[in-house]
Formats: C-alpha cells, sequence, structure tokens
C-alpha cells in the first residue's frame, strides 16, 4: 500500500464513520446508464446552465441595472457624451473597461443561445422516442415548463443592457401584455409601474433574472434529475435490453469521465465561440429611446418563432363595448404560443388515451415504428420553422433579393398548409422505411454483389442480418386499433358517445403499419433458403 | 487745345465728361477684377459642358427621363433635381438602370468624372436644383462629432439602414442599401435629394454641421474594428442563432456521438 493510498484509506474511512456515505456511494456510484449521444444532449443543457450561472455572477459585479440618466463617459469614443441608462453605461463598462469583461459577457449569451437550443434537441429526442410515456409524464411536464422558463429568462437577459435592441424587444412584450382584452392597459401599467418605459423595469426583470427564475431553474433542474435518477433512464431496444433492466456502463469511472469531460469540451466551445464571435455588440445598437429603432430589429432564435408570428398576423382588430381587441397581437402573441405549450404539455396523456396504452414503458420507440407521433412531431416543427423564417423576414429578403411582401405571404399560407404536408409525408417515409426494415429482415442486407448463374441468370448476394440486428429490428409491438363499441350487448349506447368514436379513428390512424416479419415467416424462409 | 477751351461750356459738355468719367471708372474696375473675365471663359466652357452633357443625356437616358428631361412612364422628371441629384444616382451607377427591378442598385458606374459633371450640368441648366458637392467640400473630419453623429443615425437613418448602417429591407422589394463604403460626397447627396426610396433631410430638419456628424459617425462605424470577434454581418441576432445550430450545436453533438462510440 503506498502512502497515497494509506492517507486516502484513512480519509475516506473517517468520513465513512462519521457520515455512513460509503454504502450509499457504492450503490449509486455503480448505477448504470445506457450509452447513446442523443442521450447526452440534456448534459449539453445542464453544463450550458452552470456556464450561465458562472459567466452570470461574475457580470453581476458591474451591471447597474438602473434606469437612471448618466452621461457616459467610458472608453468607447463613439458614445462619448451621449446620454443613456446606467444600465446601459454600466454594460458598456463591462464591455470595454472591466479586464475580461467582453468576453464573460460574449460567453454568457452564446451559453444562452446554446441552452436553449440544447433544451430543444433534447425535447425532440425525448418526444420522437415515446420516452415521455408513463412512467415519466411528470418529468416531461417539468421538461415544458424548463423551456418556457428558459424563453423568458433569455428574453430578460436579452433585455437587460437596456441597448436599442432591448429596448424594442421591452416594446414588443409591453404591446403583447396591453393586447390581453378589459385588464391589458392595467397589466402593463402594474409591470412598468407607469407608462412605457418608465423607470421600474430594468430593476424589476433584472432581480427576476439572477435570482427569481434562476432559483427556480436550479430547484426543477434537481428534481427532473432526481426523477431521471428514480425512475431511471430508458434504453433503445436491442438483445438483453428489457422493460425490467437497463443495459449500459456504470457511473463510475464511465459516465464521470464522459460527463465531466463533456462539461469541459462543452464550456471549451462556449469559450470559444466568445472570443472569436460577435454576439449582440450593443455598443453598436446606441441607447435605447422609445423613439428609435433598427431595420432587422429581430429576438434571439428561441423567440424568433414568435416574433415570425405577429410578423405575419393580419391586421385584425375587433371592438368589443367599448374595448379594443387587437387580435393581431393578441393571437400570434398568447394565444397561439399558448395552445401550442398547453399541447405539448398535456401530449403525453392525449397520446395515452388515443392509443388506449396505460402501461409502463422503458424501451424506447424507433421513431418509423410509430408513424403518428413522429409525423405530429415532424407537423409542429414544421410550424415553428415556417414562423422562425418569417421572423427573419426582413434579413432574407435583403440577402436573397427577395420582398418582404412575398416572404410574408409565403409565411401566412405556409404556415396553413405546410404542416399538414408535412404530416402526410413524414408518415409515408416512416412506413416506407418500416417496409424497408421488413425486407431486411426477411431477404437480408443488399450486397452489391452480382452473381451470374451458369444458366446466365443474374442475382444479387443478400447477406442475412445478424440475429441481434433482426431483433433490434423486430422486437417492437404493433399497436392495435380500439374497436368502436356503439352500444353494448343489451342495446344501451355507449356513455361515452363522441368521444369513443374520437378514441376509435386516432387508435385506427394510429395502427397503421406495415406489418413487422413474424416468426413464422423468418422461419419458413430460413428453411427454404431464397 | 483749344478744343477743350472752346467748348467747355458748351450744354452737352458736362453730361459728356460724366459719360466718360463713368465709363473709366467702369473700365478700371473690370480691369481690377480679374475675377470679371475669366467668368466669360467659364460662361463659354460651361455652354459646352451643358451642350456634352445634353448628347450624353439623349443617348443613356432620354428613353427613359423623355428628350427634355420631363419624365415619361417609366422615368420621373428630371427637371428640377438639380446636380447634387445627378452626381449621386450616377456617380455610384444607380443610373442608367440596370433592369426595371424595383430599386436601382449600387454598381460600377457607366460614365467616368467628367462624363458625370457633363450630365449634372446638363440636369442643372433644366432649372435650379441642389448643386453637386466634391468630397473636399465635405469637411466631415474637421466639422463632425462622432456621438453626435450617432444619436442623429439613430433617429433618422437605422430605421432603414440598420444600427450599423448595414442597410435593411422596406416593402415589396425595395431596400435601404448599405452606407458602408460610399464617399462622403454621396451620402451628403443622398441626404439632400432624397434618391429612390429615401426621404429628403432637408437643411432644416438635419443642418449642414448635423449632415457632417452623420457623415463622421458612418466612417468611425465603418472603419471600426470588430471588438468582440467576427461581426456575423453586423445584423442582430439572426446570424447568431444560424451559427450556434450549425457549428455550435452541430460540434457538440458530434462530440456526443464520438464520446458515445463504441470501441472497435
Amino acid at each position: 500500500m503506498t502512502a497515497r493510498e494509506r492517507v486516502a484509506g484513512t480519509v475516506a474511512n473517517y468520513v465513512d464513520e462519521r457520515t455512513g456515505a460509503a454504502k450509499w456511494m457504492r450503490k449509486n456510484l455503480q448505477k448504470v446508464f445506457p450509452d447513446h449521444w442523443s442521450f447526452m444532449l440534456g448534459e449539453i443543457a445542464l453544463y450550458s446552465f452552470v456556464i450561465l450561472l458562472l459567466s452570470g455572477t461574475f457580470l453581476s459585479f458591474w451591471f447597474d441595472p438602473s434606469m437612471q440618466h448618466v452621461k457616459y463617459e467610458g472608453s468607447y469614443q463613439p458614445l462619448k457624451d451621449v446620454e443613456m441608462s446606467a444600465a446601459y453605461a454600466s454594460a458598456l463598462h463591462i464591455s470595454f473597461d472591466v479586464r475580461g469583461g467582453l468576453l464573460m459577457r460574449q460567453i454568457h449569451h452564446w451559453a444562452a443561445l446554446i441552452f436553449m437550443a440544447a433544451i430543444v434537441v433534447h425535447l425532440m429526442r425525448v418526444f420522437f422516442t415515446g420516452a415521455f410515456r408513463k412512467p415519466r409524464e411528470f418529468n416531461w411536464i417539468l421538461g415544458i415548463a424548463l423551456l418556457t422558463l428558459g424563453i423568458v429568462e433569455g428574453f430578460l437577459g436579452y433585455s437587460l443592457p437596456d441597448d436599442l435592441l432591448s429596448g424594442t424587444g421591452v416594446r414588443i412584450a409591453h404591446a403583447i401584455i396591453q393586447s390581453i382584452p378589459v385588464v391589458g392597459t392595467y397589466l402593463s401599467f402594474f409591470a412598468f409601474g407607469g407608462a412605457f418605459p418608465g423607470y421600474v423595469f430594468i430593476p424589476r426583470i433584472y432581480i427576476v433574472h439572477v435570482l427569481l427564475i434562476p432559483g427556480i431553474f436550479l430547484a426543477l433542474i434537481t428534481v427532473h434529475l432526481m426523477l431521471v435518477w428514480y425512475q431511471k433512464h430508458t434504453q433503445y431496444p436491442g438483445p438483453g435490453r428489457t422493460e425490467k433492466n437497463v443495459v449500459g456502463y456504470p457511473l463510475m469511472p464511465v459516465y464521470m469521465a464522459k460527463a465531466g469531460g463533456f462539461f469541459f469540451i462543452v464550456f471549451g466551445i462556449t469559450a470559444f465561440l466568445g472570443a472569436v464571435a460577435s454576439i449582440n455588440p450593443i455598443w453598436l445598437y446606441g441607447p435605447y429611446t422609445p423613439g428609435q429603432i433598427s431595420a432587422g430589429s429581430q429576438p434571439d432564435w428561441y423567440m424568433g418563432w414568435l416574433d415570425g408570428l405577429v410578423r405575419m398576423a393580419p391586421p385584425l382588430e375587433t371592438y368589443l363595448f367599448g374595448y379594443t381587441v387587437s387580435w393581431n397581437i393578441l393571437l400570434p402573441g398568447l394565444i397561439i404560443p399558448g395552445i401550442i405549450f398547453t399541447g405539448m404539455a398535456l401530449y403525453p396523456f392525449i397520446e395515452s388515451w388515443m392509443t388506449g396504452d396505460k402501461r409502463e414503458h422503458h424501451i424506447l420507440d424507433r421513431p418509423r415504428n410509430v408513424p403518428n407521433r413522429t409525423a405530429l412531431g415532424v407537423m409542429s416543427l414544421t410550424f415553428m420553422i415556417v414562423a422562425l423564417i418569417n421572423g427573419g423576414n426582413d434579413l432574407i429578403a435583403t440577402h436573397f433579393d427577395l420582398t418582404i411582401n412575398q416572404i410574408m405571404w409565403f409565411s401566412r399560407i405556409g404556415i396553413i398548409v405546410l404542416p399538414p404536408l408535412a404530416f402526410v409525408i413524414t408518415k409515408r417515409i416512416c412506413l416506407s422505411l418500416q417496409r424497408a426494415d421488413r425486407e431486411a429482415v426477411l431477404h437480408g442486407k443488399e450486397t452489391g454483389r452480382l452473381v451470374m448463374l451458369p444458366h446466365g441468370e443474374y442475382i444479387e448476394i443478400h447477406e442475412e442480418l445478424s440475429p441481434e440486428k433482426k431483433f433490434a429490428l423486430t422486437q417492437h409491438e404493433q399497436p392495435k386499433a380500439i374497436a368502436l363499441v356503439t352500444e353494448d350487448n343489451q342495446g344501451v349506447l355507449n356513455p361515452k358517445g363522441i368521444r369513443a368514436k374520437l378514441q376509435a379513428r386516432f387508435s385506427a390512424a394510429n395502427a397503421e403499419n406495415i406489418a413487422k416479419p413474424t416468426a413464422s415467416e423468418v422461419k419458413e424462409l430460413e428453411s427454404g433458403k431464397h | 487745345m483749344k478744343f477743350i477751351s472752346k467748348y467747355r461750356r458748351h450744354k452737352f459738355a458736362t453730361p459728356l465728361l460724366l459719360l466718360f468719367a463713368l465709363f473709366g471708372i467702369g473700365l478700371t474696375f473690370s480691369v481690377a477684377s480679374a475675377t470679371e473675365a475669366p467668368t466669360a471663359v467659364d460662361a463659354a466652357a460651361r455652354s459646352t459642358l451643358i451642350a456634352e452633357g445634353q448628347q450624353i443625356f439623349l443617348k443613356g437616358c432620354s428613353s427613359c427621363h423623355g428628350l427634355n428631361g420631363e419624365g415619361a412612364a417609366v422615368g420621373p422628371s428630371l427637371i428640377g433635381v438639380g446636380a447634387a441629384s445627378v452626381d449621386f444616382q450616377v456617380a455610384t451607377g444607380r443610373m442608367p438602370m440596370q433592369d426595371m427591378s424595383q430599386q436601382a442598385m449600387r454598381k460600377t458606374p457607366v460614365y467616368n468624372d467628367e462624363e458625370v459633371a457633363a450630365l449634372a450640368a446638363y440636369v442643372a441648366s433644366l432649372a435650379p436644383g441642389p448643386r453637386a458637392y466634391t468630397n473636399e467640400e465635405i469637411k466631415w473630419e474637421r466639422d463632425g462629432n462622432t456621438a453626435d453623429g450617432g444619436e442623429l443615425f439613430r433617429n433618422n437613418c437605422a430605421m432603414c439602414h440598420n444600427f450599423a448602417g448595414q442597410g435593411g429591407a422596406l416593402t415589396q422589394g425595395k431596400y435601404a442599401p448599405t452606407v458602408m463604403g460610399v464617399e462622403p460626397k454621396h451620402i451628403y447627396e443622398a441626404m439632400i435629394t432624397g434618391p429612390q426610396a429615401m426621404p429628403v433631410f432637408s437643411d432644416k430638419i438635419i443642418t449642414p454641421q448635423e449632415k457632417l456628424s452623420i457623415i463622421k459617425w458612418i466612417k468611425a462605424a465603418e472603419s471600426e474594428p470588430n471588438l468582440g470577434g467576427a461581426p456575423l454581418g453586423r445584423v442582430g441576432p439572426v446570424t447568431e442563432g444560424l451559427l450556434i445550430w450549425t457549428f455550435g450545436l452541430g460540434l457538440l453533438i458530434a462530440i456526443a456521438v464520438w464520446l458515445t462510440a463504441k470501441a472497435r
């Protein structure tokens, strides 16, 4: 035993005798996690959150969340003596007069963009593989809450420096608050402490940005991860993997090394971006005054779809009982996002009702094997992408020599026509992939090797799949449609009525699959030596 | 000298003397003020310049703007637009137009400086209008103030030309071009003439002094190094989002794939 081992052993023993940690540690450090790249997407979000906390703390040392008027006296000459808020002046101070300040600001902003992008791809992975199914519905809802909070938190951070772009975003948020019928005006007075922009908004959103939402984030992320720990991680289908086990590597040492290393890689890439790529050059934007705006003012990408929806909304307004209802803001700014986020949060329950599947699932679906869900996901993404494209319509117009009006009309029509089209196309692609799987199981893989038989006929050699591969392609169960019961054998009408009809329709659509090869089909082929 | 003595009391003597005196003074004055003589020469050269300009106009411009610059279905009247307008539109290559698109774009000029001057002289001769400027006359470096110019730019220009002067989209395919790399006199002329979709910023709205400040801010933005790294076009969050979804997330996912790849 070396000296080092002796010391380590003494220390570990000392701690264990007082805390009894050894038993707990042994159990949990050996916890097994399955290995797949798509299981690391959520980790990217977690790590960028840590980076956000670290860089944000640094920024908070110098940032002054005040809307007091000051004259800029810092080292950036083009703004010398310009009147601005103390918040903007301190953001400039961080950028130009604090050592490493600009780098930290840029790391913070890039990390925020990575954070949101990682959340979205993680959500896509969970959705398309059906990882949200029982027993993980609550964790799915937590995820949606984190996504929503992330959007709000990002937007508040974007608003804090009080530059021209920030103020424009706040102005739009102000308009969206005002568009709420009846109470909108009061709510906006409440939030801004009077007329826009007022003096209280920046201090208020500062405390929400640095304390309230990060605190909620920490709590929700902790519960999110504890649930993963407790419910165990899902896994992709394969030989030896069942609903009752988890096949993978232990936390210690494999995932400690992989996850720990991955954290530094994420930090490294974020720091690299912060060092070489400019993000939100606030000194070029200038201070915010309500009379000014820049052409091509956009929010960060995670709000871009919302901006795109507002940009494409037709000018609708109604006057009811002396109140103006601005549908052009209310509809794209609140109603549609509300429907989208509520629908997302409730989706696990909706799907379980549509398919009638109330069982637990720990083995993930291959997206092609659930064509309806996959098609629905692609349909929603198409909606979002069309909205996002319209959010950048002015830049697309100038950079691709198009007219902004054409892009707006493309988006207005596209947002209605393209998502259903995407649904149909995706479903067809899924079914074709199922057909290809069936072919591969029954007839093997095409090798591209052509052989001429003695009588002159050409055949292509097909290579039989490995048993493992065959298992992975055929292990899934194919759903059966729920039969519609209009009346029971006593002649009593089904009390569920229209709901039963709807459920029967949905589950019938869900059951549309290419029949997977049965065991007897495979056996027949194997004996027949096609 | 009897002649003088004899007629000195003549009734025409005084008026005649007065006439001689006036003629003498006039002659002395015209000889003394040397600028008078070149004016006569310049006027002659100017009329040649106008004639040259007319020739160019008839060949290159009249098919759209009419034989006398009176305008036609496709081109507006040029009567009263002044030399400044011609200098801006033709010397930046916008006119003659390449095609009948929404807006004339900046391109390599078709005419050289002398031809532009001739055209400007011809159009200015149709009716008075704002005169053309030279870069030397626009003393932005001496008389402008960068910070004031920035405020003025954000107040008056950024809503179309973007916060960093990179340009932006307008309706129906029209656009505000970038103001980066534009000669000072052309920026000045654009402000006083309001070319294409741009409004006129008269000297009452933005004083000549303030115009120089705007030019100084534009020049400062043009030569400002990209303090935060790659500028990504200086167009705001759209390119930032594109970079994060392609390079940022692309690289991170590639590394995740590498980290979980099975050892072979």
